[in-house]
């Protein structure tokens, strides 16, 4: 039999080594006065709709609107996948600073490949502008001068989803947890939020990612707990299964309640509202917000596969326009010369723009802004496509993320 | 006695559910087992051909308004004919050649269609509902709830499974079927059409995988990946049961799928690789499989 699990092996991992080839060899005499973002983020997998090519549009739009092209700096945007593998992620960005010089490296969803790309960032002393990422230790125990936090956080979601259901009278928590550093910084900051509203923590499950489908056993696992609240620390494909299941099984049937603690709105619209109704999701950006987020999707123009811009895009879109406001606040040759500097450079400037309204970055690399507690629509509510949400509540700056003094960040400590 | 009840309850909980996945198992193992036993040919593109199954019940649904009665009916056709287009256009020029092209080729076409998924539709899916028919609380088992539709899953799974093995192994038109692997040449030469009975066997065997994708589309997110995930651990089904035997992969699948099941009580973060560890013990200790012949 000419065919085992070797050489099934050697086909994935041909496979997977396809996307790397990243097209890059380009005259050198311009870059001096080159800026190169990297966008490196889930070009094919459950993230894609998320991240993937819409923030890298996102991105382009971002440079448009500086206006720094006009000014005489050149900006290239190159995009790449992390396959949500740290691996492959590490290769990509070690190639991409140590051969290509780049500036920036943008996006980057899935907290274990951004951890990753953190130290390697760090090291090489580059700018990392995190928008897809959830993990809270980006800007606790492992936050870096060279990285700032953008878009959300785990702590920003427990404090959102988690401390409504807590309010709502949700006292016993059950988690289903994605067993990689997300999940598991998500499970531990909710729990800290349950614990200290006086709620209880019966149990958690951990399921292997990626790779889950069926996540019927682990939420009966959960029923059987007989927690109050099952709360799903998983994201993406992951969250939808899980949520489609629940309704299957009727888990909500008895009055257990369903915490989807980081849900996008791209979920929302593959679960459709008939199965996703009633969803209580913490998001900091939404298309249909306000004005100017409804004029930032506009000016975006059409997404791939028609879908609106998701908190992670705009969240690329913001962070490299103020990038770009420091590069030309401070020089392209300082910026590319230091990563620190640029960002200590875009801490000292207050941020704003359409997605996000005003706000700051902390010294520990917290970008700051409002977060939304949002309800997903009922059909009959729904006025047409893409209209999912009614906003429940606003919370402010100051509340919405984890004070720098809890963080145990090196960088902030006295 | 009801401390015993406390403890079988989860035991028997994800027996349950181990055997809704272990249907699918059985479903796709089935169609590559068909497919490898006939033909020789390693279909990597099983998987793509399972999520096309539920993509194009989504498209009929979107589209023609064709509910998932039809589209039970009509996806398998759809897909089981393209399958029969790659295996004349593509497929049968490799016969004769070693295994590892055929494993390339499929390979690639999977790449191939899950990437144009991919771009028509994105990744997060497509939303598909449980038929009408189903619409009702889910039964009540004793120790669980179960919704109605998966019992339908078990049911048509099994009746696929025994029926198929009975077409292969007991049927005239099977003997011929497993006549043409042994010695072609021969077979050919009593008058029976060698070459149709390959594209045929090729396209029921992708129309089986289709089939699997419209049961799974109701409780699975429809995505471009969602054959992916399967189709690995499908994979090491087969190797179980051993390459090529019906029954074989028939009996592991459930059987995995069950196992599967209990791992996910006691240490749920190895339910993913327990399918692999069985693989290589089984490898280790009757290298042809548990139903293989040597």
């Amino acid at each position: 039999m000419a065919f085992n699990r070797r050489t099934l092996l050697a086909g994935a991992a041909a496979g997977a080594a396809l996307p790397l080839v990243t097209p890059l060899r380009h005259a050198r005499a311009q870059a001096a006065n080159t800026i190169r973002i990297g966008v490196l983020n889930d070009q094919s997998g459950l993230y894609r709709d998320l991240s993937g090519p819409g923030s890298t549009q996102a991105v382009r739009l971002a440079i448009q609107e500086s206006g720094i092209t006009t000014r005489g700096v050149n900006v290239e945007v190159v995009e790449a996948d992390h396959q949500n593998r740290p691996d492959v992620g590490s290769t990509v960005v070690r190639q991409w600073l140590d051969r290509d010089n780049f500036d920036v490296i943008v996006d980057v969803p899935t907290s274990s490949v951004a951890l990753a790309v953190n130290t390697l960032v760090r090291e090489r002393n580059k700018v990392f502008l995190c928008s897809g990422a959830a993990t809270s230790d980006l800007s606790g125990p492992a936050c870096s001068p060279n990285t700032i936090h953008w878009t959300y956080d785990t702590w920003m979601l427990a404090r959102g989803t988690g401390g409504a259901m807590v309010a709502a009278g949700g006292r016993t928590w059950f988690f289903i947890t994605a067993d990689y550093a997300f999940g598991h910084a998500l499970e531990r900051d909710v729990s800290a939020f349950v614990r200290n509203a006086g709620g209880q923590v019966v149990g958690s499950v951990r399921t292997p990612f990626p790779g889950t489908t069926d996540f019927s056993s682990f939420l009966l696992q959960a029923q059987q707990s007989r927690a109050q609240v099952i709360g799903l620390a998983n994201a993406g494909g992951d969250t939808i299964n899980s949520i489609k299941q629940a309704a299957e099984f009727g888990i909500t049937r008895r009055g257990t309640r369903l915490a989807g603690l980081l849900v996008f709105i791209t979920d929302v619209h593959a679960l459709g509202l008939p199965t996703s109704q009633g969803l209580v999701l913490t998001e900091t950006f939404y298309w249909d917000l306000n004005d100017r987020t409804r004029a930032f999707t506009q000016r975006l123009g059409r997404m791939p596969n028609d879908v609106r811009p998701s908190m992670v895009q705009a969240g690329c879109y913001s962070a490299v326009l103020h990038y770009l406001k420091a590069v030309e606040a401070m020089g392209v040759a300082a910026a590319k010369a230091s990563g620190a500097a640029a960002v200590e450079r875009m801490k000292s400037i207050p941020t704003s723009d359409d997605c996000f309204g005003e706000g700051t970055i902390r010294p520990d690399g917290r970008k700051i802004h409002a977060a939304y507690l949002f309800q997903v629509k009922t059909p009959q509510e729904s006025r047409g496509p893409w209209d999912y949400y009614k906003l429940l509540q606003t919370i402010p700056a100051n509340e919405a993320f984890r004070p720098v003094t809890e963080g145990n960040c090196p960088l902030v400590r006295t | 006695m009801t401390e015993l009840w406390y403890d079988l309850e989860p035991f028997l909980q994800q027996g349950t559910l181990g055997l809704v996945n272990g249907a699918f198992y059985a479903l796709l193992s089935l169609g590559l087992a068909v497919i490898f036993g006939m033909l020789n040919v390693i279909n990597f593109a099983h998987g793509a051909q399972f999520m096309l199954g539920a993509v194009v019940a989504w498209m009929l649904l979107t589209y023609a308004g064709i509910g998932y009665w039809g589209a039970l009916l009509l996806s398998p056709l759809i897909v089981g004919l393209l399958g029969v287009v790659i295996e004349r256009t593509m497929i049968s020029r490799l016969y004769k050649l070693d295994h590892l092209y055929g494993l390339l080729l499929t390979f690639g076409l999977a790449l191939i269609i899950e990437g144009l998924v991919r771009n028509q539709y994105g990744v997060s899916g497509l939303p598909y509902g449980v038929p009408d028919a189903f619409r009702m609380p889910p039964v009540d088992l004793g120790y669980m709830l179960m919704p109605a539709y998966r019992f339908w899953i078990v049911v048509v799974s099994i009746t696929v499974c025994l029926g198929t093995w009975y077409a292969i192994e007991k049927t005239k038109l099977g003997s011929y079927l497993r006549a043409a692997v042994e010695r072609p040449q021969l077979v050919q030469a009593f008058g029976v059409n060698v070459p149709l009975m390959m594209t045929a066997t090729y396209g029921t065997g992708v129309a089986l995988a289709a089939f699997a994708g419209v049961l799974a589309a109701p409780v699975y997110s429809v995505h471009p990946g969602m054959g992916a995930n399967f189709i690995i651990i499908v994979f090491a089904v087969v190797v179980i049961g051993g390459m090529g035997s019906i029954m074989g992969s028939v009996v592991s699948g459930y059987a995995l799928g069950m196992i599967e099941g209990f791992t996910r009580v006691y240490y749920p973060e190895a339910s993913a690789t327990v399918v692999f560890v069985i693989m290589a013990i089984v490898l280790l200790v009757r290298p042809a499989g548990l139903f293989g012949r040597a």
